[in-house]
Parts: structure tokens; sequence; C-alpha cells
């Protein structure tokens, strides 16, 4: 489903090298966690895979389903089937939470040449899903992410994930900011999302998260490359004995 | 050697380029008169002049008005309210367009049969509150208005009328050159909203005495828009008594040359005044807005929230002050004016000024220029929403401080649709 090959990337303002060859393939109906110390590349690739300006790619390629992605703009990789749950969700004032889901939807599957559902339909669909994650009318309707708890940010971006149903999850740190209720939340939001036919990548810096959204494959990320790749008892040995001896092997 | 500035026009021209209004009571024509001497004395605005530095005048004193195509592509705004409807084209009275004018708390009269009466409340009125809004910044257009206008409506709230007074402007010939003058009143504990949209004529002057007494609410809501090359000078003149509360919201779209002036004078304690402005402007576009505000009754609170998007080499400009005389104790003066420019090209000058002579007050302002947000498009598109839409919703989120300033819901919303289609428009 995605695939990485050989990615390089630069900061676009300083030259600066942050990905120094990432490859990674995620097979659909498969969960990968991507571990990793500090600047070790993590949040620079999530970043990248969305489409944020400020990088350059200048090697390698990143394919969702054998399309390029690279080449997309943000909301046609949307449209694809990529969704990216940011680390820090965006406050944006004047901007309702349900007229930017709706509006996020619809253009999708406009993009799609699917039809676009109407007001009644729409929030039927968000409703059931928010009920789920406990998010109650009034967080829907005030504006996106404004005046809501870091908890209550995070499961606005799973309520967005399960609402726009993508096919490839990319998730920066959904854990950090998140107490251990909140956590068990948004992990099930994450575990009903999981079926055979879509992929996750879940970036964290600490195993606690992988407690509860079980990877099939576990990788550690160190200077800009995928150092080991493993089982889910590669998480645990982090949590034992640190990135250190990753460090060292980048 | 240097070519010298052009000098002025005359005060005089300005005066001829209208058709001299019909013959009125000796009071009116006093009033006429001592405008006419006003508009002498002060002259014709310049460039130079400190009050149009941001906005040449140029356009507005030239003898003749420049020719703006008519644009009439979609639905005038408010079509779906209930109001009482008075239409003017081209600044002339459209009887059969109009509405009755009977309706109940609410005398609504033809400013020419008001200023042909010996005995009317108008005398107290007309010209008097412009009078007074000419010091310390003289306001020329205004004062011609007053000598020249031959149309326009004399409204005297003195109950809660059960829907706004609705002032339509059509704009049918091409080179129309039109002033209009309406005097309000709102008795004390009255109430009344007025509506105004349209784009008048190819060059409008217009003038809007209002006097709130005691205990009574004014409510204005305007749409100025569609034909792109139209120039409007236009003026609010508002004293408020006691407890009174006035506001005022303009939106305006398109219109090559747009100067929105509001003068505002605090007589009475405890009264409140908001005015505000959302204003999105492509290309030929210059928008200013220049407000006055002077307290000078105890506890009064004052509100301007101007917001401007711009693109296209668009000019926003503001001006707004808030004066608190000696005495004006407990003033809360609040002023906020912010730019959100769509490109390079684009610009927005913005003079805020304080000029405080009581000393337990509360007065704040900020102005603020920037562009759209990055990181909320990106978050935004990241999520499906084309990139054209999600700019056009961090404008609405941007302009909608000012929008939320208008009282009643409905009107709020009506004038957001109308700024979502227009941006949709420009796509």
């Amino acid at each position: 489903m995605l695939t990485i090959k050989n990615l390089h990337v630069s900061l676009e303002e300083e030259d600066k090298a942050i990905l120094k060859g990432v490859d990674l393939t995620v097979d659909p109906g498969t969960v990968h966690a991507i571990m990793g110390p500090n600047g070790s590349g993590k949040s620079t690739l999530s970043y990248v895979l969305a489409g944020r300006d400020g990088y350059d790619v200048t090697e390698g390629s990143a394919t969702l389903d054998g399309e390029d992605i690279l080449e997309m703009e943000p909301e046609e990789r949307a449209a694809a089937g990529l969704f990216l749950a940011f680390q820090y969700p965006v406050e944006i004032p004047g901007v309702g939470n349900m007229t930017f889901l709706r509006t996020a939807l619809n253009g999708q599957r406009r993009a799609r040449g699917e039809a676009e559902l109407s007001a009644a339909e729409f929030l039927k669909l968000v409703r059931e899903k928010a009920r789920a994650l406990e998010i109650s009318d009034d967080m829907l309707k005030r504006a996106v992410n404004v005046g809501f708890s870091g908890g209550e940010k995070k499961r606005n971006e799973i309520l967005q994930m399960a609402v726009l149903e993508p096919k490839m999850c990319i998730m920066d740190e959904t854990d950090s900011g998140l107490d251990v209720d909140a956590m068990k939340l948004v992990s099930s939001g994450v575990n009903a999302l999981r079926d055979r036919g879509r992929g996750f990548l879940v970036i964290t810096h600490y195993q606690r998260l992988l407690d509860h959204i079980k990877p099939d494959v576990v990788h550690i990320m160190a200077a800009g490359r995928i150092v080991k790749t493993g089982g889910p008892d590669l998480a645990l040995e982090v949590e034992k004995n640190g990135y250190k001896a990753f460090e060292e092997v980048a | 050697m240097a070519t010298p500035a052009p000098a002025a026009a005359p005060a005089d021209a300005l005066i001829g380029r209208h058709p001299a209004p019909p013959k009125g009571a000796t009071w009116a024509e006093a009033a006429r008169a001592e405008a006419r001497a006003r508009l002498v004395a002060m002259g014709a605005p310049v460039r130079r002049d400190e009050y149009w530095k941001f906005t040449d005048p140029a356009r507005l004193t030239d003898p003749e008005a420049a020719a703006a195509v008519l644009v009439t592509d979609e639905a005038p705004v408010f079509s779906a309210f209930e109001r009482l409807k008075i239409v003017f084209i081209d600044g002339v009275f459209q009887p059969d367009l109009s509405d009755d004018f009977s309706l109940e708390g609410v005398e609504v009269e033809h400013l020419t049969d008001a200023l042909s009466r010996d005995i009317h409340w108008a005398k107290d009125l007309y010209g008097a509150l412009e009078a007074a809004g000419q010091t310390p910044v003289v306001r020329p257009f205004a004062a011609l208005n007053t000598a020249t206008a031959s149309a326009g409506v004399a409204i005297r709230s003195t109950g809660t009328p059960s829907k706004p007074i609705s002032l339509v402007y059509f704009h049918r010939d091409r080179v129309s050159d039109a002033v209009l003058h309406h005097i309000v009143r709102v008795e004390p504990g009255a109430e009344l909203t007025v509506l105004e949209n349209g784009p008048a004529a190819a060059r409008f002057n217009k003038c809007m005495e209002i006097d709130v007494a005691d205990g009574g609410r004014f409510n204005h809501v305007r749409a100025q828009g569609r034909d792109h090359e139209r120039l409007a000078a236009t003026h609010m003149f508002a004293r408020l008594g006691q407890g009174s509360e006035y506001k005022s919201f303009t939106l305006t779209v398109n219109g090559a040359l747009t100067r929105n002036e509001h003068v505002i004078t605090f007589t009475g304690d405890d009264a409140k005044a908001h005015v505000a402005g959302a204003a999105a402007g492509d290309g030929a576009f210059h928008h200013d807005d220049t407000v006055f505000i002077t307290h000078d009754g105890l506890r009064c609170e004052s509100r301007q929230v101007f917001k401007k998007v711009l693109r296209n080499g668009a000019v926003g400009a503001f001006q707004g002050k808030i004066l608190v005389q000696p005495g004006a104790q407990k003033t809360d003066g609040y002023q906020i004016s912010q730019g959100l420019l769509l490109d390079e090209d684009s610009q927005f000058l913005a003079k805020p000024e304080l000029e405080i002579y009581a000393d337990d007050v509360v007065c704040s302002h900020g102005s603020t220029v920037g562009a759209v947000d990055d990181e909320a498009l990106f978050y935004l598109t990241s999520r499906g929403v084309p990139k054209s839409e999600a700019e056009d919703m961090l404008v609405l989120a941007f302009v909608d401080e000012a929008i939320q300033e208008i009282e009643d819901d409905a009107l709020a919303d009506e004038i957001r649709t109308r700024l979502a289609a227009w941006l949709a428009r420009r796509r």
C-alpha cells in the first residue's frame, strides 16, 4: 500500500538533510510503529508524506497504491486515502468543526467522483462516530480545536479519521499529552478502524501507546534512517535499554 | 522646475455639479446656506491633507463622475427579509418599486417634504450633526451633501417597528453622480433597524444623521457591493443620548473607491456604540474606513472592529480615533483594525489614534496586517479541503469578528452567505 523507497529529505530553507534514505512498506491490514529519539526525523517523515511545505525531497520516492504521492497537493493526497493525525492539531478560530469536517469529506468525495453527503446525512454520520469517542455536541459545534484540551484535540483527530475513513493512517505522536483514560479512548477509536484494507503508521517515542494499539511491525529510526525493524518485542527492548544502542548503529 | 500640485476644485464647482434642491422652509434654506458657507470656507479636499493621506480624493472631486460599468449578476442582498423597502435609482426615489411608508411605530417621509414644513423635528437635525462633526476635522463631502441633497428620507421611530427600514440603491445610469441625505431620530426608548444596500450610482455621496435619544436603540446593517468601478463617499453622524445603543456594520465588496466615515458623539452617560466593517477587495479596489468617536459622557462603551481582505493590489485604509473628553470617566473604548493580504501587491494602511483627557478610562487599540496562516491552511488541505475553499474558510473566519457585531443573527448569516458567494465567484 504505502511504499517508501530511499527517501532523502532536506529542510528547504537551511539545506539541512533530515531523512537520509528511508525505506518502508506498509501492507494493507497492518500496523507499523516507528520509534526513535527526538530529532531522528519521525515527524519530518509524516509531514513530507502529508505534503507540508518547507521540505525538499532530494532523492527517492513514496507511493500509495502505486501512485506517486509526492507529486500531489495535500488535498489530493487526502482524497487518495492518506491521513495524518497531527502531533499538534492546529487551532482555527472562526472555522466551525462541523463545517470543516463536512467540507473536507465532501471535498474528498467530489475528488473521487462520489456523491456529496447532505447536511442531514453528514450529521448522522458524525454523531455516530463522535459518540464512540465521547465527543460532545458542544465540541462539534466549537471552532476547530479552539478551547480544546490536549486530550480533546487528539480525540478530534481520531474523529476526523473515523469520518474520512482513509486507507492509510499516519499518527504522529498521538499519545503525547494524553492521560491514561484519554489514551484508552483514542486507542479504542483507532482499533475500531483496524481492518484488512487499512494500513497504519504509528509514530511514537514510547512503548506505552503500543500496549493499546498492538503493532505488527516495529521500526527504529535514528539519524534520518530506519536502523532496525522487528516484531512487537522490539518496542519492549527500546523501553528497557533506550535508544542509545540504535543511535550508535546509525 | 517642479510641477505645482494641481489646485483643488473650488467649492462652488463641487456645488455646481449637482442640481439645486427644491426650495424648502426658511430654516431648511438656512441649513443649506450654512453648509455651502462651510464648504466654501474649508475648500475641497486634496491628497496632501492629513485626513486624506491614505486616500486620494481626486476622483471624488473631479467635475464629472467617471463611467462605471453596471453589474447585475446576483439577487440583491436582504431580498428574503421582511422589510419596508424604499428604492432609489441613481439617487432618485422610485415610488413603483418602493413599499408604502406606513408602519406602526415609525414615521417615514421624503426628506424634501420634511424640509418644506415650517415646523418639523428635522429642524434640529438636518445639517446640525454634520456641522458639529466638522470639528476638529473637516469633512467637505458631508457639507457638500447637506448643501445639495435633493432626495433622501426622514425617519422617526417612536416605538418598536416590526420590520427594518430598507434603503435600496440601484445604479442604472453609467455616469450618475447621486447625493442622498437621510435623517433619523430614535425617540426615547424606541428602536429602529435600517438596512442599506446597492451600488447607488457611478459616484455616490451619502450622508445620514442619526439622533438616538435616551434609551433608544439604533441598528444599521449595510452592504456595499456589486459594481466594480463605482465611487462612494459616505458619512454617518450620530449623537447618542443616555443609555442609548448604536450598532452599525458595513460589508464592502467591489467598488473602485469607497470612503466610509463615522462620526459618533456620546452626549449622555451609559451609552454604547459599536461600529464594524468587513471589506473584501480584489484589484482596483480602494477602501477607507474613517471613524471618529467622541466620549463626552460617563461609562460609555465604544467598539470599532474593522477587517479587510485584500488581493491583486487592492488597498485598504483605516483611520480610527477615540477622543475622551475631560470628565468622561469610566469610558471603555476598544478599537481593532486588521488587514489580511492574500498577496504581496496589496496594502493595508492604518492610523489608530487615542486622545484621552480623563484619568479613569480603559482604552485599547490594535492594528495588525498579515497573510493567511500556512499552518491552518495545511491542516485544512491535509484533510481534503481544496486549497481555494480552505483559503475562503480562513478569510471568512478572519472577518467573522466584525460580522459578529451584527445584533441580528439572521442578518449576520445573510452577510456571511453574501461574502462566501463573492469569494467563491473570485476563485
